[in-house]
């Protein structure tokens, strides 16, 4: 949810989307290689990328480093963090730091790999819409459509619940089914406003194939979407595997972080006062999601430019003596500012800096 | 009304779409549920209620696939949902009538006060960039990472167990008679503080980030400069100009994240063991009750249907394009 309204309804509207991606794959070639990356060089995405590694070695080497058999009944009973047990043990002695530590390995995969297939699943239905156009434009966005509108956790809900002991790679295939939508969507939006520019049409007119346009052309553009979309997934796919273990949907003796919280609600942990049981697990989510989101807020930065001069330009106009308020997008990064307090004299198009951080191109279409 | 009449026909189609999924997942799963349904409740159903879930279930084996979906639909089409096993032998339909109340009145109020509060406090930080303000974004960045239901259970935790101010769950006082007076009201009111503070909580911080961005880019449009320049007032600009335009993809994301949000918020009720439809729901999982399951589905779907066209015309009240013919 967290990037996605940025995105106008470019179908109900009539518009254009407001976040124009720069085609960097057009410029020149040193200047693609230089930007390649640029969307997960700011402070916010290396953060969460950093984080999100963490998980990924957790995950690979947690069974490994566990201190315990997290099934292992024993006699300490509901002990609170001590040296023993770093985070506690639950109603049956069970090491609650090894619970975690083996079940961060479900949730990566399911994570991962539903965030996988269901953006693979939006790139072919998403592009494919946008390319097409007509009557398969229609049929595909109505597809998707439907999907958006339809609740996804109780037709989860239904499904699972009719599967006995559904595992997790069948969780992430359920997971990536219902949640390549809003990928799908978007990067439709944004494949509608690719075809129609100048480089696409050159390249059509030279007479490359449709697939080579697609390919080449359009998604290379399209790569901060299509991560940002990724990243999107993985966060509901996440947030809805753990929501599914907490209602015991799924197996209840795979462990999980939703598995371990499923756990302490059947048996009475808040009244209990055990708050080592439920806390960390939801922290864990938390910081999971908080580093998904980061990396993410990173991606949007990096496509809708605005956005990411928003906070940097209005300190530095605040430090000016100027109440940053409207149009300062295209500011000349050492324009004078002894106009006084009047913030109108700022936007008057300036000659941006470079021209992957301008928004001139969208301003005059 | 062009505008309106396409959506009404998208509606439709996902409707249909999504009474024919309901059709559909029961006849794709393996396993014969009946049988296994029917043995554990042996004797007590009588021949037709039998017949009824062969019929729910597709395992109707001397009917086509295609008549199968024609009764269903008759089935539908009578307020047939079937009978439920948890509530054996309340009808599905009675169960759900009895917990869509208190669903809607929960989850539709504390959405609603996300939603307005969401946007006022996103217009603001998006209008006063560089200040203090920016700050709230980190914080809501938290509370959209969190599981819902996890949130309900430190809420519950910290404001039912450790300071009792609040009751850990239910829908009101046990002790209590359901009628219309003041003492019945008051404890429903209570029973549904915290639940309603959490949802809302856990759900504004979307509605923030993406009004903020919004403001961010619509005040860097022409026209919000020339209402500066011709010396309007602040709030004027603010508000008549930049929040009104930065307000339309708001409804339509309130449209499209509604699924989501009804999701966690069905999951908030069985944390709270809220008398609502997540709970039913989560009891049906619990009982293997598929009849109510199923049921809980459509309910759900259709619901968030109705909330989607009414978004639709507060679209259309508010997108003067959308009015235009041609």
């Amino acid at each position: 949810m967290s990037n996605a309204p940025i995105v106008n309804d470019a179908e109900i509207i009539g518009t254009d989307v407001t976040s124009q991606p720069t085609p960097t794959a057009t410029s020149a070639g040193g200047k693609r290689h230089r930007k390649r990356f640029a969307s997960l060089r700011n402070a916010k995405s290396i953060t969460g990328l950093v984080i999100f590694g963490v998980f990924v070695i957790l995950a690979i080497i947690g069974p490994w480093i566990a201190p315990y058999d997290p099934s292992a009944i024993t006699n300490d009973l509901l002990l609170p963090p001590g040296p023993q047990h770093w985070l506690g043990t639950d109603h049956l002695g069970r090491d609650i730091l090894s619970q975690l530590l083996v079940g961060t390995q479900g949730v990566m995969i399911v994570g991962v790999l539903a965030g996988v297939l269901a953006t693979a699943l939006a790139v072919l239905i998403g592009v494919s819409a946008g390319f097409l156009g007509g009557a398969a434009d229609e049929i595909l966005s109505a597809l998707s459509n439907i999907f958006l509108v339809i609740p996804a956790l109780p037709l989860i809900v239904i499904v699972a619940g009719a599967l006995p002991n559904a595992g997790n790679l069948l969780i992430a295939f359920v997971l990536a089914v219902t949640g390549w939508a809003w990928g799908a969507r978007i990067l439709r939006a944004q494949t509608l406003s690719l075809r129609g520019r100048d480089f696409i049409e050159a390249s059509r007119a030279n007479g490359e194939s449709t697939w080579r346009i697609v390919w080449f052309e359009t998604l290379p553009n399209l790569t901060a979407i299509i991560a940002s979309s990724f990243i999107s997934t993985v966060t509901f796919a996440v947030l809805t595997q753990t929501t599914l273990a907490f209602i015991g949907v799924t197996s209840v003796t795979d462990w999980s972080w939703g598995t371990v919280l499923y756990w302490a609600q059947a048996n009475g942990a808040l009244a209990r006062g055990a708050w080592w049981w439920f806390v960390p697990a939801g922290l864990l989510i938390a910081i999971l999601g908080m580093s998904l989101t980061l990396i993410n807020f990173g991606i949007d930065e990096f496509v809708n430019p605005r956005l990411r001069l928003a906070g940097l330009s209005a300190r530095r106009m605040r430090k000016t003596g100027i109440r940053p308020r409207i149009g300062f997008t295209a500011m000349v990064r050492d324009a004078p500012t002894a106009h006084g307090p009047a913030p109108s004299a700022v936007p008057v198009p300036a000659v941006p800096a470079t021209p992957s951080s301008a928004n001139a191109p969208e301003a005059s279409r | 009304m062009k505008f309106l009449v396409r959506r009404i026909i998208f509606y439709v189609i996902t409707a249909w779409a999504a009474i024919t999924l309901n059709f559909v997942i029961p006849r794709l799963m393996p396993g014969n549920p009946v049988q296994s349904l029917i043995n554990k409740f042996q004797g007590q159903l009588s021949t037709s209620a039998t017949h009824s879930l062969y019929v729910l279930f597709g395992l109707d084996k001397k009917q086509s696939l295609w008549d199968q979906y024609w009764t269903y639909w008759g089935e539908l089409l009578h307020g047939n949902l079937g009978i439920s096993f948890a509530y054996f032998p309340t009808p599905v339909s009675e169960v759900i009538g009895q917990a869509l109340p208190w669903t809607i009145a929960l989850v539709g109020l504390s959405t609603i006060i996300s939603v307005v509060l969401g946007t006022l406090l996103g217009t603001f930080i998006g209008w006063r960039r560089g200040t203090w303000m920016d700050g709230v974004l980190p914080v809501t960045t938290f509370f959209s990472s969190v599981p819902y239901f996890w949130l309900g259970l430190i809420f519950i935790a910290v404001f039912a167990v450790l300071l009792p101010v609040f009751p850990a769950g239910g829908g009101y006082d046990g002790a209590l008679i359901p009628a219309f007076n003041t003492e019945f009201i008051g404890s429903v009111l209570q029973h549904a503080a915290l639940p309603a503070i959490t949802i809302v909580l856990s759900s504004v911080a979307g509605w923030i980030l993406s009004q903020r961005n919004m403001m961010v880019t619509v005040t860097s449009e022409d026209y919000v400069t020339v209402a500066q320049a011709k010396g309007l007032k602040e709030r004027t600009v603010m508000f008549d100009y930049a929040a009104r335009n930065a307000i339309l993809p708001q409804v339509s994301g309130f449209a499209l994240s509604l699924g989501f949000v009804v999701s966690g918020t069905l999951v908030m009720e069985l944390v709270f063991s809220y008398p609502g439809i997540g709970y039913s729901l989560f009891q049906a999982i619990n009982a293997h009750d598929y009849p109510l399951m199923q049921g809980i589905f459509l309910v759900i779907t259709i619901s968030v249907l109705i909330a989607n066209i009414i978004a639709d015309m507060v679209y259309v009240f508010l997108d003067p394009r959308t009015r235009q013919e041609g």
